[in-house]
């Protein structure tokens, strides 16, 4: 990448904003309330961004936890601030829908470590008045766990209905689930693990050296010289949006379509469909996400283990619980497979929990959890609306069943 | 509770299956339950509306376990064969077995695993004993197709078919005590208890037997 053309440039700027000022409510915790981090570090001051839906009961008993994904926010269920498109589970999150905004609270909040409002390494750092860079600590799916539940208790609301959450949002429900036993109903992980399997942490480093290996990330400072790791960041994403469809979505979507031409050209433009819509993804991905944020939460995945602290059996982590779990993956995921969350499932069994689990019939691959699913609608709906009559929150008017 | 009150609680208009009926009745009310082969979670819910059950379900198949998580009720997607030895010794009150144990491939160890988890264990199973299985065998020479059991040789799930009185060898071969064992003709209708079990062999159509772990005698 040479001069940083003016476009490059207000992108750069529309994503520092809100980045640093969101547009989003934000609560910030002070430096009497530093966040213990899992590398025994102490956060202070931080803030988290955060959205809700619907409204707070008066016994605060209807509030539901969205936890976001690797490259999520805050926005389920509103239009985004950079790239104006709806929020990302805006079909499972609303006014009558699975998740219904008309009866449960919502709070989605982005993730410490994030890049859409939520201290992380594109955050001025108040000791050096600069951006943290790669001087942010690295942080665990446990840290930004521990930071949700302040935000909760900001909020005043002592246990929560359900935590919800697919992919990392479904490492944060588990996390949630094993550390704050009695402050979760209901948990639903969905296309998730326990832990990080080996093949996803090289998929993360694949990712990672791209980045790095881009002379515009100049070791995590590019901040200051108005650049972006672009390439990097964008060969980063064009690899793992891969690992989130499935060979039969591409080749149903794709096949060996040629795009915008009738014959091979002998270059080595994008000839195929299939590498035109990667670029374009990685290209706009690098629009509204901070490359130094992806290092930091792919290697806080990367670090999940939940067995670690629990004899390394996972059952350990639940004994004891109590809350209602549903527990969903779909056929055709091979980055977070059935067989990972069966490993989840057996763990719960071993101590007695009230569990489901329903495996979907999919051919969208991972990224079927973000997808208008009607099973996978259907049995949120059901498993919630069962909970809220166990939650005491009644059952739903019978427009919403 | 009787019949007529069961009949009512399910409030969908269609009867309850007699076996459930009948499992319903051995059920203690707020007890904890595992139905393993749970279907459409019709027992389930049975249990849970008439005798207010903390219940959870097993089922194989996956659109099965969909309609049953999507009707609220707590079930998981997985195998008798496989599943159960998740879960720790006693879990529930009772382990609920309808008509699946023919079906699956270990059928001792997997009673053996009820026994283990649950206080008391519920199986029920159609009879291969039954008179008309035999006289379709003895004069057809063929693989009875009933209406109990629907399937041709070579499409049905039911791997190890048994009478009554092979289940009752079962039970005495393992560590299963029966405290009850019900036979039904097909009509639905419970033979009189009194009956040899080698009549119950003969005219009951299906069966529903109330087991516990046999405590080991002390040790000499």
């Amino acid at each position: 990448m040479t001069a940083a053309t003016p476009d490059l440039l207000a992108s750069v700027a529309r994503r520092q904003s809100e980045a640093r000022a969101p547009s989003s409510p934000v609560v910030h915790f002070d430096a009497n309330a530093p966040l213990r981090l899992a590398c025994q570090q102490e956060l202070a001051p931080f803030s988290l961004a955060y959205q809700t839906y619907g409204e707070l009961n008066a016994a605060k008993s209807n509030a539901i936890l969205i936890c976001h994904a690797l490259t999520g926010d805050q926005y389920v269920a509103s239009t985004h601030p950079i790239t104006g498109k709806p929020g990302w589970w805006d079909g499972l999150v609303g006014p009558g829908k699975p998740v219904d905004t008309n009866r449960f609270y919502v709070i989605c909040s982005n993730i410490l470590g994030g890049c859409m409002g939520s201290t992380g390494p594109a955050s001025i750092n108040p000791k050096t008045g600069a951006p943290y860079g790669l001087s942010f600590p690295v942080i665990t799916i446990g840290d930004m766990v521990e930071a949700q539940a302040r935000l909760i208790d900001h909020l005043g609301i002592d246990q929560l209905f359900v935590v919800i959450g697919g992919s990392m949002g479904g490492m944060q429900v588990l996390e949630w689930a094993s550390r704050f036993k009695d402050r979760v109903f209901a948990a639903v992980p969905i296309a998730a693990a326990a832990w990080h399997s080996s093949q996803n942490i090289a998929f993360h480093e694949v990712g990672r050296q791209a980045v790095m290996a881009d002379p515009d990330w100049a070791g995590g400072n590019y901040y200051a010289a108005g650049k972006v790791p672009r390439n990097g960041l964008a060969v980063a994403r064009m690899a793992a949006h891969i690992t989130y469809l499935s060979e039969e979505a591409l080749h149903q979507k794709f096949g060996r379509n040629l795009q915008d031409r009738s014959e091979l050209t002998f270059s080595f433009n994008a000839e195929f469909q299939v590498e035109s819509y990667l670029r374009h993804q990685g290209s706009t991905f690098v629009d509204r996400f901070d490359a130094n944020s992806y290092l930091y939460i792919t290697r806080a995945m990367d670090y999940f283990d939940l067995r670690e602290g629990h004899g390394n059996v996972l059952a350990n982590a639940f004994r004891g619980t109590k809350t209602r779990f549903c527990v969903v993956s779909f056929t055709s995921d091979w980055l977070y497979p059935t067989r990972e969350s069966r490993v989840i499932v057996q763990a719960l069994n071993a101590v007695a929990a009230n569990v489901s689990f329903v495996e979907i019939e999919s051919d969208k691959g991972h990224d079927a959890f973000l997808l208008d699913e009607p099973t996978f609608f259907a049995t949120i709906r059901g498993f919630l609306n069962a909970a809220a009559v166990k939650r005491g929150l009644g059952a739903p008017p019978e427009s919403a069943r | 509770m009787n019949a007529p009150e069961v009949f009512k609680a399910t409030g969908e208009g269609k009867p309850p299956r007699v076996d459930h009926v009948l499992i319903a009745e051995m059920v203690e009310a707020g007890s904890r339950v595992l139905d393993v082969g749970c279907g459409d979670g019709e027992l389930l819910q049975l249990l849970a509306e008439t005798r207010g059950v903390d219940g959870r379900g097993v089922e194989l198949q996956r659109d099965k376990v969909n309609a049953c998580v999507a009707r609220g009720l707590s079930v998981i997607q997985g195998d008798a064969d496989r599943d159960l030895d998740n879960y720790p010794d006693q879990a529930f009150d009772y382990v609920i077995l309808s008509l699946t144990i023919q079906a699956t491939r270990q059928p001792k160890s997997v009673l053996e695993n009820l026994l283990r988890i649950g206080r008391r264990a519920i199986v029920s199973f159609p009879n291969f004993g039954h008179w008309q299985v035999r006289a379709k065998l003895l004069f057809g020479g063929r693989m009875p197709v009933t209406e109990n059991l629907p399937d041709l040789w070579y499409l049905t799930p039911n791997a190890h078919l048994c009478t009554i009185r092979d289940f009752a060898d079962l039970c005495a071969c393992t560590n299963a005590e029966v405290e009850q064992a019900v036979a039904f003709n097909a009509y639905g209708g419970r033979l009189p208890i009194k009956w040899s079990l080698s009549f119950q062999n003969l005219f009951g159509e299906k069966a529903v037997f109330l087991l516990r772990r046999r405590t080991p005698p002390p040790a000499a």
